[in-house]
């Protein structure tokens, strides 16, 4: 067989497989509308894991903490301090904020002007920013970055100002595994309404596999008009939870903009990416062709063409 | 072509439909196979399109012994066997040109030469011009001939059929076992269970006479009564 007639035979399968679903159009939509739905939650929990991942990645740099010198540190010994903490692996960057400057930023938008100059002396301590790389910035990492300069004699209290960033990661995590969860069940379901489906199909088509067998089609053959339909199952469901989830991004993103505002943040909904969109149809196409495979597998063997 | 040796069918009821059955069709011959309804026509047939492996004894068609052939090896046996079957089993919802175009597409034909083929099986049987009816759009003589066309038109080496004429008028059955007989003329081997004695004598092929599972007769000069005072 030339590889031109494998891929006719290939076409025909595909477009008797897209005729048959367009005439029956009623059960054709309710099978997607299920099989998209299935699809769309699993990838709106991942969209929503990464836009707020990329939301968050505008918080990179607000992982950070603030190393208090004890007062009576001058200043070059600061600046000592400065370069030592740089060296230390897992530090991205420190920033020296002297005393006085602290001061000065303090009078500037805190509005305590006038009660500052009341006071003799600079009551702000010497400040070191540490940003960590954000490679270390895990909570542990963190944590054992804050107890070495935490020991460090010169250095008063060491004060993460960012824990709410690492809540919220954690709180990322448990929705990155729920959306893997939620995949795993859907995705399963998605299997059975294909497989059952297809079983259907394969019972209403008995006769014309029984003639088909006889007249000498291979099981490949007669398997191959219904794994089209799975992976067009796929397609189309895969289709229709794209569509939701614009939709879905479509009416929350206002919201979730004025509440992102509300934090001072001008983050917005981003819809589906690219790898989202390629998990969709792939996950689709895998489970459709895979939910056709199994029960064709299972319900052609017991067809033969009887006399 | 075919060899039946000393082949016995017991179908899963207990029913024993053939008992020591053996006999040999050359390659290109017109044998035709009779006996009462009952006899075991239908059975022997089924045996020869591998619908049924035999219980005891071995069918040999075309060099392969059918009751040890591989399940994947099936298919491509059954493409070489042109079938025809009593209730003609053709796809109801297809048109004729699909239905007759069946054998040519799932052996991987070229489209061109599908449809070359059909339309010359077709004009054999005297339906060319109905392609794109529906078979219930036909009269149970034009479906039968439908049936026909399908199992030569991709020039099987083999022809079997099971009352092919069935439903025809005595005219138009004389025709179609002309056609068998021009197949048999060049090289197809062909197979024909009837009940039709006149199309038999006409013909004057070898016949073999079937009854109650086992063979009564078997030669080229077959009244079933002649057979039966041997
Ligand atoms: N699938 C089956 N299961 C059980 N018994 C069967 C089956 N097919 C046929 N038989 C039995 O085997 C015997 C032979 O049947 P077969 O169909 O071969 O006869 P036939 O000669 O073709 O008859 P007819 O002329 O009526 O078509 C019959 O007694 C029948 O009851
Ligand atoms: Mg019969």
């Amino acid at each position: 067989m030339s590889l031109g007639v494998f891929g006719t035979r290939h076409v025909q399968a595909l477009l008797g497989s897209l005729g048959r679903l367009a005439r029956n159009p009623l059960a054709t939509a309710l099978t997607l509308l299920v099989i998209g739905l299935a699809l769309a939650l699993p990838a709106a929990l991942s969209v929503f894991v990464i836009d707020a991942q990329m939301a968050t990645g505008g918080f990179g740099d607000a992982i950070d903490m603030s190393v208090y010198l004890k007062s009576g540190v001058p200043l070059a010994q600061a600046q000592q301090l400065a370069t030592d903490a740089r060296e230390r692996p897992g530090v991205a960057r420190v920033t020296l904020i002297p005393a006085d400057l602290g001061l000065q930023e303090f009078r500037k938008y805190s509005g305590f002007g006038a009660a500052l100059d009341a006071l003799k002396s600079n009551p702000l301590p010497t400040v070191l920013r540490v940003v960590p790389r954000r490679a270390a910035s895990s909570a542990a990492d963190l944590e054992s970055l804050r107890r070495y300069f935490a020991a460090w004699p010169e250095v008063d209290t060491v004060q993460l100002d960012t824990e709410w960033v690492l809540r919220f990661n954690a709180i990322l995590g448990v929705l990155r595994r729920l959306g893997l969860i939620t995949a795993a069940l859907l995705g399963a379901g998605v299997l059975a309404v294909v497989g059952n489906t297809i079983r259907l199909e394969i019972l209403n088509r008995r006769a014309e596999i029984e003639v088909t067998k006889l007249v000498g089609g291979s099981n490949a053959f007669v398997r191959r008009p219904f794994l089209y339909t799975g992976l067009l199952y796929g397609v189309g469901g895969a289709l229709l939870a794209w569509v939701i989830l614009e939709a879905a991004v479509l009416i929350l993103d206002p919201s979730v903009t004025t509440l992102a505002q509300l934090y001072g943040s001008g983050y917005s909904l981003q819809g589906p990416t690219g790898q989202v969109l390629a998990g969709l149809f792939g996950g689709g196409m895998a489970l459709g062709w895979l939910g056709a495979w199994v029960s064709a597998h299972r319900h052609l063997r017991g067809i033969e063409p009887r006399a | 072509m075919i060899v039946f040796e000393r082949v016995s069918k017991r179908y899963p009821n207990g029913r024993e439909a053939l008992t020591h059955v053996s006999f040999g069709i050359e390659s290109g011959e017109m044998v035709f196979l009779t006996g009462r309804s009952g006899a075991g026509k239908s059975t022997v047939l089924k045996l020869v399109a591998l619908l049924e492996r035999p219980s005891r004894g071995t069918v040999t068609v075309n060099g392969k012994s059918t009751g040890t052939l591989k399940a994947r090896h099936i298919p491509a046996f059954r493409r070489q066997i042109g079938v025809v079957f009593q209730d003609h089993k053709l796809l109801a919802d297809r048109p004729i040109f699909d239905n007759v175009a069946l054998p040519l597409v799932v052996a991987g034909a070229p489209l061109k030469e599908t449809d070359k083929r059909v339309r010359a099986a077709l004009d054999q049987v005297g339906l060319l011009g109905k392609e794109q009816m529906l078979p219930t759009e036909l009269s149970v003589g034009e479906q039968q001939r439908v049936g026909i066309a399908r199992a030569v038109v991709s020039k099987p080496p083999l022809i079997i059929a099971d009352e092919p004429t069935g439903n025809l008028d005595p005219d138009l059955s004389l025709e179609v076992m002309r056609l068998f007989r021009r197949f048999s003329d060049v090289g197809v081997t062909v197979l024909v269970a009837t009940h039709d004695q006149h199309i038999v004598r006409e013909l004057a092929k070898r016949e073999i006479v079937l009854a109650s599972g086992e063979i009564q007769g078997d030669g080229a000069d077959p009244l079933p009564h002649v057979v039966a005072s041997r």
